[in-house]
């Protein structure tokens, strides 16, 4: 398999929404463009749509009428999954219970009918690159769940697809696997240089995989952007509280400052707004001497998390604030304490009623 | 003490039911084999009923088989698919469907046959072949396949199984024979099971459907009771025994390696 080269086609979807039998309406009219070996994360709830975007894509749901989409320019809005070329790894895995591992990985090699003795060869490229190594004549239920998963990803990858869906991937495993199979994946997908779209509802995994975050929220996109993008600049109160911790506080604005119940914060930005729904993230905010910052609170509780601590504070605004300070700081319940927040740390959020 | 006595009495029921049970047919082999019914198992031992019943009755036993293999040919190719079909498709249709295939089951076997006499009887050469008896054959059985296969189907994740081949490049057709039939395998063999033992045991509708020349073992079995001696019947039935009983057996233990697989 030749790697570390760019593979898989470029996705567009155009307009693409989708309305149940029932009326109910799962996805909102959508447009996206997917580049050339990106790897882009559909992230949300529940119930956010994500899923039927995925299988749209897929080819496992027709969108609406009028939706449309295209690889690398070619319509396959019409063709059934089998016919488009896609790797899909499912959140359930759905393995074939009735065939070894080897068996399932080289499934889709055996349909399109390749020489028994490339399946093989090919087969033990994958086996080796998922870990799988020893495993190969097993049956799927003698796997624990984190085989499964690299043996569902072996066989996606196999037919080496113009594009990998993974749906939910890591959900079904414990929280310690699914740390250390998420930096796996990571790794792979980079190797692979494939084109994938990657859904889940755990913002951790999304930073880490996505090149591009779509969160997505009650059937709509809320958001497009870099990791870095969705988590310092969010585009409005959903995404800022989604991903990541964080303070909203909504305030008066006088002067280019943020008056609170607890003092007054300089905030970057437009200065013609009179009130303000603003987001900061509890690692931006400083804990200080009272005496020398503009804002300062009652500490009302610490959560000592080992490689930091979170101190919540209380009366600095209409709101208790979570700040993550150092472990190394000492603070007690009760005590005064001053917050110093940088003013291009305080985000400015559309206010939605 | 009370414990012993309870234990004693509840293995001596045990042993008076099974007793019940089994007397019976011991009683009926016996009279197979034996020279003179009435005078007892002391006028001898022999098998000339056995080859007397072979000689009058052979045909009757290879229909049988012929018509059992035969329903268990056609339960396979529409049974299986169709359960498959109806388990996927779902819905109200689905039901009804599923409904009136399940019907023969609580429709007295005469009143089907009835009912394919009066559809077809007009058809001569359907009508005279062991073709028609198969037909009635088929319609009784196929719920058994169908509602075998549908409640295996209910225990695998047909739906994921299905779009997890799809997504590899498998053909609806590809991926029900090489995902769902395996899968699906405990089912069918269960279901195979019943079929060919109800198949070959089968008489009150194939007493109405045979002809002279279309016999099959129950019904010459019925024939042997009401004109030959009681020797001759009870050798048949010994045959009968003989043919079903491995056959039961070797289904039950392909199913079983079927399961613990």
């Amino acid at each position: 398999m030749n790697m570390m080269t760019r593979h898989g086609a470029a996705l567009k979807i155009e307009n693409c929404g989708k309305t149940f039998a029932d009326g109910t309406c799962a996805l909102a009219r959508a447009t996206l463009d997917i580049g050339q070996s990106e790897t882009l994360v559909l992230l949300g709830p529940s119930g956010c749509g994500k899923t039927t975007l995925l299988r749209i894509v897929a080819g496992l749901e027709t969108p609406d009428g009028g939706g449309r989409v295209l690889f690398d320019g070619k319509d396959l809005t019409r063709q059934p999954i089998e016919k488009r070329n896609v790797g899909m790894v499912f959140q359930s895995y759905a393995l074939f219970p009735n065939m070894s591992v080897a068996e399932n990985i080289g499934y889709g090699l055996k349909l399109r009918g390749l020489p028994k003795a490339e399946r093989a060869a090919q087969v033990a490229e994958l086996v080796a690159l998922t870990n799988l190594g020893g495993l190969e004549d097993r049956r799927i239920d003698q796997l624990s769940g984190g085989q499964r998963q690299r043996v569902a990803l072996a066989r996606a990858v196999a037919i080496r697809p113009s594009v990998l869906l993974l749906d939910e991937p890591l959900t079904a495993l414990d929280a310690a696997l699914r740390e250390r199979l998420r930096g796996e994946l990571n790794d792979l997908l980079r190797k692979l240089g494939i084109t994938a779209i990657y859904v889940t509802h755990d913002q951790a995994e999304a930073m880490e995989l996505g090149d591009r975050i779509v969160v997505m929220r009650k059937g709509a996109i809320a958001q497009i952007g870099t990791p870095r993008e969705i988590y310092f600049t969010p585009a409005n109160r959903f995404v800022a509280e989604f991903v990541g911790a964080a303070n909203i506080v909504e305030a008066p604005i006088e002067g280019g400052e943020l008056i609170l119940p607890g003092g007054r914060v300089p905030v970057a930005g437009p200065a013609t707004m009179s009130r303000a729904v603003a987001m900061v993230r509890p690692e931006t905010i400083a804990i200080a001497d009272a005496a020398t910052t503009g804002l300062a609170g009652i500490v009302d509780g610490v959560r000592f998390a080992g490689d930091r601590q979170r101190i919540i504070v209380r009366d600095a605004a209409s709101l208790p604030l979570a700040v993550d300070a150092p472990n190394t700081i000492k603070v007690r319940t009760g005590e005064r304490v001053g917050l110093s927040i940088p003013p291009d740390a305080i985000r400015l959020l559309p206010d939605e009623g | 003490m009370r414990n012993r006595i309870l234990f004693t009495l509840q293995f001596l029921f045990t042993l008076l039911v099974a007793a019940f049970l089994a007397v019976p047919a011991g009683l009926s082999i016996a009279a197979g084999v034996t020279v003179n019914y009435f005078r007892g198992i002391q006028s001898g031992v022999t098998l000339q009923w056995v080859a007397q019943v072979w000689e009058l009755y052979a045909g009757t036993i290879l229909a049988s088989i012929l018509i059992a293999v035969g329903t268990l040919a056609v339960t396979l190719v529409v049974g299986v698919p169709a359960a498959y079909a109806l388990y996927v498709r779902g819905g109200r249709l689905a039901r009804v469907v599923e409904e009136i295939i399940t019907l023969p089951l609580a429709i007295p076997g005469l009143a089907i046959a009835l009912a394919l006499l009066l559809t077809y009887g007009g058809f001569g050469s359907f009508r005279r072949s062991w073709l028609f008896i198969l037909a009635g054959h088929v319609i009784f059985t196929m719920p058994f396949m169908v509602r075998s296969v549908m409640a295996v189907l209910a225990t695998i994740d047909v739906k994921s199984l299905d779009e997890g081949a799809a997504s590899v490049g498998a053909s609806p057709w590809r991926r029900f024979v090489d995902v769902i039939v395996p899968n699906a395998a405990p089912g069918i063999l269960a279901g195979s099971l019943m079929v060919v033992t109800l198949s070959l045991g089968e008489f009150n509708l194939t007493w109405m459907l045979h002809t002279p020349l279309t016999k099959t073992l129950p019904v010459g079995l019925a024939d042997s009771y009401a004109s030959m001696r009681l020797e001759v019947a009870s050798a048949y039935t010994l045959i009968f025994f003989v043919m079903i009983i491995p056959l039961l057996v070797a289904m039950q233990w392909i199913g079983e390696r079927g399961h613990s697989r």
